[in-house]
């Protein structure tokens, strides 16, 4: 599966966001996230944020938070280890948080020097206190979204979405 | 600053003068003394950040897209900007309209033993605002200047920028305020009323 392939899915998450009421969506990109963003980019009732790197958006969203709106961070499993500290704030005032991750450094992986964080997402971000549901198969992705979603906001607690490299596909990575 | 340390302003001076005007303006202050100067004078559209060092600015951008009406003002210190400069990108890139940095700089790290910070070695924090497009950035060194500056920092539009340079006299900790969830669930029920529980 190419990266560059329109994904179902993809739009099964933003359909989910927008169920669930998501009004920020902050991101570093990542290539199986492309379409996802270009469908927050044109939603004029989105604010899509691009990043310098993953902990500003955990911050950010606390902040949309605060202010009475809910958020969404998309990143890739290379940045997870960058919002560690951050989430100590989430953990201490019980901000709510979604976090959806693609993963890589697991199904397919040809970039030896993604594995170290791909494999370590999932302890890093339970270690800091962040509910962790992955999911690998397409017809899944939008309930999984929108359930993890409930929970964030409902809960007030931090909830990451792995989102399998085997769903995002691992041709043409290197492009 | 350490050529003129008799006229350097006082930080909770600076403080007392920027809370004693800002009106319904929303507030969020970065880890260490400005979370302890801004306790002097504490308000619900306060939110201290106690953790997390280099959230603040970026606290800030999130408020201030949730509430574009408002006033947003991020108030913070040297040491807890410089591990978030890159706020400073994306919120330059993003700019808003409604939202205004202030960092209290007393170039130094005042809570770990008063280490020199890089605003002391010559890196210029306004000039790096400015080269991430604030509309408006400046440094800060007298009262006249303060006074001038003031109703920019808490009424210009577009993003706005002050390196406001103090002395390095320290304080003690003016609040034992320090329960996150409470500071949260404070400031969210005085600025949306029922819906802070939807």
């Amino acid at each position: 599966m190419a990266a560059e392939t329109s994904h179902a899915w993809a739009d099964d998450i933003y359909q989910a966001l927008k169920k669930a009421k998501v009004a920020q969506v902050a991101f570093v990109p990542d290539a199986g996230h492309k379409q996802l963003i270009n469908a927050c980019h044109a939603d004029n009732t989105m604010t899509a944020v691009s990043l310098t790197t993953e902990e500003e958006g955990v911050a950010m969203l606390a902040g949309a938070w605060l202010g009475g709106q809910r958020g969404a961070l998309l990143m890739q499993s290379s940045g997870a280890g960058n919002c560690i500290n951050m989430l100590s704030i989430i953990r201490e005032c019980r901000f709510p948080l979604l976090m959806l991750v693609t993963m890589r450094g697991e199904w397919g992986e040809f970039n030896p020097w993604q594995l170290p964080m791909g494999q370590g997402t999932p302890q890093a971000l339970e270690s800091a206190g962040v509910v962790v549901q992955r999911v690998d198969r397409p017809e899944d992705v939008g309930e999984t979204v929108f359930a993890g979603a409930l929970m964030a906001f409902g809960s007030n607690r931090p909830v990451a979405i792995l989102l399998g490299q085997r769903l995002v596909g691992f041709k043409d990575w290197s492009k | 600053m350490s050529d003129h340390k008799e006229q350097a302003l006082d930080r909770r001076k600076v403080m007392a003068k920027i809370l004693g005007q800002r009106g319904d303006t929303l507030i969020v202050t970065g880890l260490g003394s400005t979370t302890y100067d801004a306790g002097t004078a504490d308000h619900p559209n306060t939110f201290y950040l106690w953790g997390g060092m280099g959230a603040a600015a970026m606290m800030g951008l999130g408020l201030a897209l949730a509430q574009p009406m408002r006033r947003v003002l991020v108030l913070t210190g040297d040491g807890e900007m410089l591990m978030g400069l890159g706020a400073l990108a994306t919120i330059g890139a993003q700019a808003p309209g409604n939202i205004a940095i202030g960092v209290i700089d007393n170039e130094h790290y005042s809570e770990t033993g008063m280490q020199p910070t890089h605003t002391h070695r010559g890196v210029d924090l306004a000039g790096i605002a400015r080269s991430c497009s604030f509309k408006v950035s400046e440094t800060v060194r007298t009262e006249a200047e303060l006074d001038k500056q003031l109703p920019v920092l808490l009424k210009a539009a577009g993003s706005v920028f002050l390196d406001i340079k103090v002395s390095t006299q320290r304080y003690p900790m003016s609040s034992r305020l320090r329960d996150g969830a409470h500071i949260k669930n404070r400031f969210r029920e005085n600025l949306l009323g029922q819906a802070a529980f939807d």
